[in-house]
């Protein structure tokens, strides 16, 4: 059963278009990252996929229907709107209670053995915890819930590197058991590349890319040339170029290997660059056209 | 006949229930737990509150004796039943104040501080969590007075005994003055009729407009109000509607008799024919359910501020 299916979800404020008819189909099992430059929609399709919005289009998140069904989908969905929004008031071990109260699939057991890894106490208000530590917290309520979708926003937003790094670790390490399905939403876009089996890339509530990371590897090559060979290079039709000192960096989307190699080196660009590439590319087109 | 009788609802128990109690139940009650958590001024300000008269009335019961001696039958009477009246007053004035500013920030606290995203990332309808919430005003703070004015008032009983004991007189006078029992069953009729069910659109105006309003909940609830109270004044020379909001604030009254005495006086009758028989009961209640009810959707629809 796929994980998300959405058709033609699309999703105004007043005239502002948020989503302009998204079509996505993701498999259980899968990491996907949606990667947009801010306003791309990205928050407003993860707020439908969760039932917190209501949209138009059709919309099935593990065979359910997020905006009337939220509090049942809850039970099979975890996750983590932004670092900020755990209730400030709350000490830790209420947190717990609560959470243990409501979820039928919370395991306190394996939450407090998390937190027993961290310096977080369990009398402590979450006022007084660093934003570090929040986050910690959260993340440990949610991998203690045995959810089938795992939902993270932005979830390193203002965390520094030490902690971004535990955070993607442990995500890892500790939850990912690969019957599970986590989708991700980030701008920070190198440090969760290796993580990830698919990736969308999102901008002005559209989908430019949606591909696996598979496919994606054997579809873009990125070729690095001398100044003499560009022309030549060109002559391929890259989609995207730029400079780096001296040296011209080519993208091609369905570029051939062997034909690539003969002038200069080939690798396979990051997503942040084919991102660059991509986005800088649609918005010209739009730009063009207007 | 006994044992098949008893194993099969066992049975049912352990199949039916888990599923069907954790989706309503359970998340009920630990919402619930949750705003007694979140708001400690729902069982703390109405302690406070009996605490600061018990030390007035400690004081106060010094004369006592002395009054016992000089006062008339009917002014003793007066005398010593004041208090026990004042007191279930005081309570009642306190649980309505905490109410008020509870009902305002419920639905609008979690929006402002964003924790509404948390409290939504759970399996908990937005029919569990504002149904949780209106439980406070309707059944919590009610529960909270009775309990803490029943408290109090065998207390005062209970003090002013030791009082004149302790100055070598009978106490007996005073136990045939104060009914504490008859006393308490009006209170919770009144506590119910008047509190609940007769101020119920009070609350449910303000749990929607917490439910609405970006900011400055306590001004939207109030100022509408006024506004249509002072346009009519202006336009009509008349004050139907601050009329009719005085009636609605102050009333009730159908519930007993003689109208304007303390409730708690044993003397009174209650006439819950009459009571439940008055059209603005149920218009009230209507109203209150649709406030709820636009206050649910309202949670669901509204996104954070």
């Amino acid at each position: 059963m796929a994980a998300i299916e959405a058709h033609g979800l699309r999703k105004a404020f007043g005239t502002t278009v948020a989503l302009n008819g998204i079509d996505l189909r993701l498999e259980e099992g899968r990491i996907l990252g949606i990667i947009g430059p801010n306003g791309a929609g990205k928050t407003t399709a993860l707020n439908a996929i969760l039932g917190l919005t209501p949209y138009q289009g059709t919309l099935q998140v593990l065979g359910r229907n997020p905006w009337t069904q939220r509090d049942q989908l809850m039970r099979d969905v975890a996750f983590i709107a932004d670092v900020a929004v755990l209730p400030r008031w709350m000490r830790v071990s209420q947190l717990l209670d609560y959470v243990a109260g409501v979820h039928p699939r919370f395991s306190r057991d394996r939450a407090q053995g998390f937190l027993a890894k961290t310096a977080i106490q369990p009398d402590a208000k979450i006022r007084h915890l660093s934003k570090g530590m929040v986050t910690q917290l959260h993340l440990a309520l949610v991998m203690a819930i045995d959810a089938r979708l795992l939902v993270l926003d932005e979830p390193t937003l203002g965390l520094d590197s030490l902690y971004r790094k535990q955070f993607y670790d442990s995500l890892l390490n500790d939850y990912f058991d690969r019957s599970r399905t986590i989708v991700v939403t980030t701008h920070q876009v190198e440090e969760f590349q290796d993580l990830l089996t698919d990736v969308i890339f999102m901008d002005r509530g559209r989908i430019l890319l949606n591909s696996t990371i598979e496919e994606y590897e054997s579809r873009y090559l990125e070729l690095i040339v001398h100044p003499e060979q560009v022309a030549a290079a060109r002559a391929l039709k890259p989609i995207y170029e730029r400079q780096l000192f001296d040296r011209g960096i080519l993208l091609f989307d369905h570029g051939d290997r062997q034909q690539l190699g003969a002038l200069g080196d080939v690798r396979t660009p990051s997503i942040a660059d084919l991102f660059v590439a991509v986005v800088g590319q649609a918005q010209g087109a739009q730009g063009a056209t207007r | 006949m006994n044992t098949p009788a008893n194993t099969i609802p066992t049975s049912l128990d352990t199949q039916t229930i888990p599923s069907a109690a954790f989706s309503m139940t359970r998340p009920f009650f630990w919402s619930l737990r949750r705003e007694l958590w979140e708001y400690r001024s729902i069982y703390i300000a109405p302690l406070a509150a009996a605490a600061i008269f018990l030390i007035g009335f400690l004081i106060s019961t010094i004369h006592l004796p002395r009054q016992m001696r000089t006062l008339s039958a009917p002014a003793l009477h007066q005398t010593i039943m004041t208090p026990y009246d004042f007191v279930a007053g005081l309570l009642m004035l306190t649980a309505m104040a905490v109410g008020l500013f509870y009902c305002l920030d419920a639905l609008n606290g979690e929006r402002r501080d964003r924790s509404i995203l948390f409290w939504k990332s759970l399996p908990v309808s937005d029919t569990t969590a504002v149904l949780a919430k209106a439980s406070i005003p309707f059944v919590v703070l009610p529960l909270i007075t009775f309990a803490v004015t029943v408290a109090a008032q065998w207390i005062m009983l209970l003090l002013s005994s030791a009082v004149l004991l302790g100055n070598g007189l009978s106490a007996d006078m005073l136990w045939t003055h104060v009914h504490l029992f008859p006393m308490s069953l009006m209170l919770l009729y009144h506590l119910i009729t008047v509190h609940v069910l007769w101020h119920a659109p009070f609350y449910g105006w303000l749990f929607l407009i917490s439910a609405w309003a970006r900011r400055a909940a306590f001004l939207w609830a109030v100022l509408p109000i006024i506004a249509i109270a002072f346009v009519e004044k202006i336009a009509f020379n008349t004050s139907h509607f601050a009329t009719f909001l005085g009636d609605r604030l102050g009333g009730g009254a159908e519930a007993m008799t003689l109208p304007g005495s303390m409730p708690i006086d044993p003397g009174v009758h209650i006439t819950l024919g009459r009571y439940l028989g008055t059209p603005g009961l149920w218009i009230g209640l209507a109203f209150t359910a649709i406030c709820l009810a636009a206050a649910v959707q309202l949670r669901r629809y509204r996104s954070p501020v």
